[in-house]
């Protein structure tokens, strides 16, 4: 009943990415690699390079995300592929259709790539599991459990600024429970050789066991955040703020958002990151989005030549 | 028909046989073990050399959908299934569309079964009229009709006020009050144990403390009630221990888990195996060993198939989605007898656990191989090991966790009433 | 087979753009091979433009048979293409679809008022209409092998033949 991990194929080749977990450092850092070749054209007057020409790539979105579409639409059309959005809203889904349906249907539109973002955990995998074999998977979200190419877009930014990830203490703070993004972060940052990653939270946005996934469990930001070399933000979804998670977004600023103050107790030469959207005034406050040692806008321009890398590589690898 | 079953290895856990010794069938009983009675004449003979000859299986939970659900499964197929995995009497759960709550529903499902002239179908009742935890059910109507015990479904337990009535107004007549302990403003919309793997797979949770804080409560209740309860699907450790106090201070309380918990924990999910997906979720692996134990030592009293056909579709969905269950009512004896050989248990210890122990909580007389009594018989190759596979199911329900795999125990005759049921 | 000095190639090559009035020329050089040659040139010729760099790798017409390379380097080209006379430099010419690629990414950053080629060594089989302006030698090789650059740590330059594995 153990499956090999379902993103490589016999040769351990790439063939899908969708999730961080169980993929050996050498594929992550060479996605990485590659990445740094595509920040170069990205930089150029003509953003566009002819890889992927006649490729089609359908962005199937089963829960809206104007913002990671677009980043994935971009990435795309700067390889010269063919860009299909589909916004498949809930309802859809409902009136019979079901998801391999759906999945099916345009597979047999010549699709050569799917990029996926559902509200259901292990979405991307099933379809994976289910598509044409020629097909490549890209997890672009589900539910709270994997979001790989921001946390690759996060790792490359880390090694940017910091060069190195064999000497350095990485906090992850906030909703961690729900939190797609902190699992692929916490799993890249330890395959990549990270010694301390850290959780900030309090316990009820933290998941059973996560000192299981390798990382130090801290309540308090105070301690949490002392000798951090790289702190990383999580966006609380506005339905936690109130309610049995949290009792309000104020309380929430107030002992677990960064500010200006708590950013002291980290590194002098630390960096802020955040994944987007911000709600400023409740993980961060907007001094320090704004502020010297925040690289978020950054974040968003690698962001899209670590999704033409992934593009590039998974289309590259033929079955 | 009058069946001479030879050179078998009778084992009836209830008398406390093992033995090669001879069974003599007529009329639909047992006439005779040992020698045969004075001018026997039989019209067939089973010659049981190097099998197994033991009392039918009971399963204490095999859902038929029927009524209501037939697009999952019929009566027909699933009967045949568990007569194909040596199963001669079980109880089904209320919970079909509508539910078992009017004695109309009980009779035509009783009625339709026995016209299959498969295996006996004991119904369990609703306790609560729609299965909604408001008012009770017509439940000495229901017991006419032929409901041995009274339960909810799944996860959806009344609240206390009701099921303290409920139960005060079963013990009246002296019926068993059956739960599946699940406290549900603690399962949300969870769907596995709340561990390593749901922390990893970023899956919504059911924890342990919403089972044992329902058994909790039901001990307390029973205690207040005086009635016989029977908690269904125990998954957890610690639920476990509650159980056994309970039954240490004299509590009429008894409890089964299922085949698949008895092998399973969460981390067979793999990667979002919705085969896994089961309620109660697949606990820990101490949680495992507990429950293996814990059937081993008798706080456990019976392990059940909980056979839940489910539709192809319906599994090929996002872990969360998929619909809850797992088809079993042919691997009851495959994974009972896998239990046993790893726990190195005598045969005799084993087949209790499926035959003999599972009726006396269903207080039918079945699951014994006595003279005078119903000619219900497994006969089986313990030493035959089949790989689970979609042809080799013959329930219409495809869906399990063990497909693949290979499991010991090959049934090659079913006998109900004295008919050959099953055969091959 | 006997195959010719790469440094008294190089040296023949040099002479040649040198004498054809290298001086105005910027140079880009073809990774990885091309490059080292480029290195050189840019210093023998004394260019005062930045010396360019270009992986064809994004550009490569292979792309869905070999898929992409383990190792890209990032182009870099420190200087205005618009109107600029370049001279791309290669260590070995054959099927031309290299040098397309190149011209190809050349024009994604501007329109430059020529394009010349310098290869170390022509060997002949061209799929493509390109030819170079400058060449060191030109060879006759079979068909199943690779002609390859190498530089020692010395920065000496040797050529080197090999069995066909991948598609040029």
């Amino acid at each position: 009943m153990i499956n090999r991990n379902p993103q490589l194929d016999e040769n351990g080749v790439l063939q899908h990415l969708l999730t961080t977990e169980g993929l050996p450092a050498s594929i992550l850092l060479h996605i990485l690699d590659t990445a740094e070749s595509f920040v170069g054209v990205t930089e150029r007057d003509v953003k566009k390079i002819p890889l992927l020409r006649g490729k089609s790539i359908f962005n199937l979105f089963f829960e809206p995300s104007t913002r990671t579409r677009t980043t994935f639409e971009i990435a795309a059309k700067r390889l010269s592929a063919d860009v299909i959005n589909l916004n498949i809203a809930v309802s859809a889904q409902s009136k019979g259709e079901t998801l391999l349906d759906t999945v099916n249907n345009l597979s047999a539109m010549n699709a050569d790539m799917f990029v996926v973002r559902h509200a259901q955990s292990g979405a991307a995998h099933l379809i994976a599991k289910h598509v044409r074999s020629d097909i490549h998977v890209i997890n672009a979200g589900d539910g709270s459990h994997a979001h790989p190419t921001q946390a690759l877009l996060d790792m490359f930014t880390i090694r940017r600024y910091k060069r190195d990830f064999h000497n350095l203490r990485v906090a992850i703070v906030g909703d961690i429970l729900h939190s797609r993004v902190a699992r692929s972060q916490i799993h890249a940052l330890t395959t990549l050789g990270v010694p301390e990653v850290r959780v900030i939270a309090p316990k009820t946005l933290l998941p059973r066991m996560v000192e299981r996934l390798g990382v130090h469990v801290y309540h308090d930001m105070a301690e949490g955040l002392k000798d951090v070399d790289v702190l990383m933000m999580l966006r609380l979804q506005n339905e936690r703020m109130k309610g049995a998670n949290l009792p309000s977004a104020e309380e929430f600023f107030k002992y677990y958002g960064l500010t200006p103050e708590k950013l002291t107790l980290a590194r002098r030469d630390a960096i802020v990151m955040h994944p987007g959207p911000m709600n400023r005034g409740v993980e961060i406050d907007s001094a320090v989005a704004d502020g010297k040692q925040s690289v978020i806008l950054p974040q968003v321009t690698f962001g899209i030549a670590v999704r033409m890398a992934v593009m590039s590589i998974l289309a590259g690898n033929q079955v | 028909m009058k069946i001479h079953i030879k050179n078998g290895r009778l084992i009836d856990p209830k008398q406390c046989i093992d033995a090669v010794q001879d069974i003599f069938i007529a009329k639909g009983k047992i006439i005779a073990i040992g020698a045969a009675p004075d001018e026997f004449q039989p019209s067939r003979i089973i010659d049981a050399e190097s099998l197994i000859v033991c009392p039918g299986l009971v399963d204490l939970s095999v859902r038929l959908r029927e009524p209501g659900l037939e697009y999952k499964a019929t009566l027909e197929s699933e009967m045949e299934a568990a007569v194909a995995g040596g199963v001669t009497s079980f109880a089904c759960p209320p919970d079909t569309d509508p539910p078992l709550d009017e004695p109309g529903l009980v009779e035509m499902l009783k009625h339709r079964a026995k016209n299959l002239n498969q295996a006996h179908v004991y119904p369990i009742g609703a306790l609560t009229q729609g299965l909604r935890g408001e008012r009770l059910t017509e439940m000495a109507e229901l017991n006419d009709a032929g409901c041995v015990a009274y339960g909810q479904p799944d996860g959806l337990l009344p609240n206390l006020r009701v099921l303290m009535q409920a139960m005060q107004y079963a013990s009246t007549f002296g019926f068993g009050v059956w739960l599946r302990p699940q406290e549900i403003s603690l399962t949300n919309d969870g769907v596995a144990h709340d561990g390593e793997v749901a922390t990893r797979l970023g899956l919504p949770t059911v924890p342990v403390c919403a089972e044992t804080i329902a058994i909790s409560n039901i001990i307390l209740l029973a205690k207040e009630t005086g009635v016989r309860v029977h908690l269904c699907r125990i998954s957890c450790a610690e639920g476990l221990t509650m159980v056994r106090a309970a039954k240490q201070q004299g509590l009429s309380i008894t409890c089964d888990t299922t085949i698949n918990h008895l092998h399973l924990s969460d981390m067979d999910i793999g990667f979002f195996d919705s085969n896994c997906h089961l309620m109660p979720p697949l606990r820990g692996s101490g949680d495992r060993d507990a429950l293996r134990n814990g059937l081993l030592d008798g706080t456990i009293d019976a392990v059940c198939s909980d056979h839940a056909p489910v539709d192809e579709d319906a599994k090929l969905l996002p872990f969360g989605q998929s619909e809850i269950g797992a088809t079993g009512v042919e691997l009851l004896l495959p994974l009972t007898l896998k239990w046993g050989n790893e726990m190195r248990l005598p045969l005799l210890k084993v087949l209790a656990k499926i035959t003999s122990d599972p009726a006396e909580i269903l207080g039918i007389d079945a699951g014994h191989l006595s003279v005078g009594s119903a000619a219900d018989i497994c006969i089986f190759d313990p030493g035959y090991y089949w790989k689970v596979t979609s042809s080799a199911i013959l329930s219409q329900g495809k869906n399990t966790p063990f497909m693949g795999m290979e499991l010991p125990g090959g049934v090659k005759y079913t006998l109900v009433d004295g008919h050959i049921v099953y055969e091959r | 087979m006997q195959l010719p000095d790469a440094e008294l190639l190089y040296k023949s090559l040099a002479k040649k753009i040198q004498s054809d009035g290298g001086k105005n020329f910027s140079l880009i050089g073809i990774h990885t091979g091309g490059v080292w040659l480029a290195e050189r040139l840019h210093q023998e010729l004394a260019i005062t433009q930045p010396l360019g760099m270009l992986d064809v790798s994004f550009y490569r017409d292979d792309f869905d048979k070999i898929g992409l390379h383990a190792q890209i380097k990032p182009s870099e080209i420190p200087f205005e293409v618009e109107g600029a006379h370049i001279l791309l430099v290669d260590d070995v010419l054959h099927t031309g679809r290299t040098i397309r690629a190149a011209i190809n990414e050349l024009f994604d950053y501007g329109r430059p008022a020529s394009v010349s080629l310098a290869t170390l060594v022509d060997r002949g089989g061209r799929e493509l209409p390109i030819a170079a302006q400058y060449t060191g030698i030109a060879l006759e090789l079979p068909v199943d092998k690779m002609l390859e650059l190498k530089r020692e740590e010395s920065g000496k330059l040797s050529l080197n033949l090999y069995d066909k594995s991948i598609p040029e």
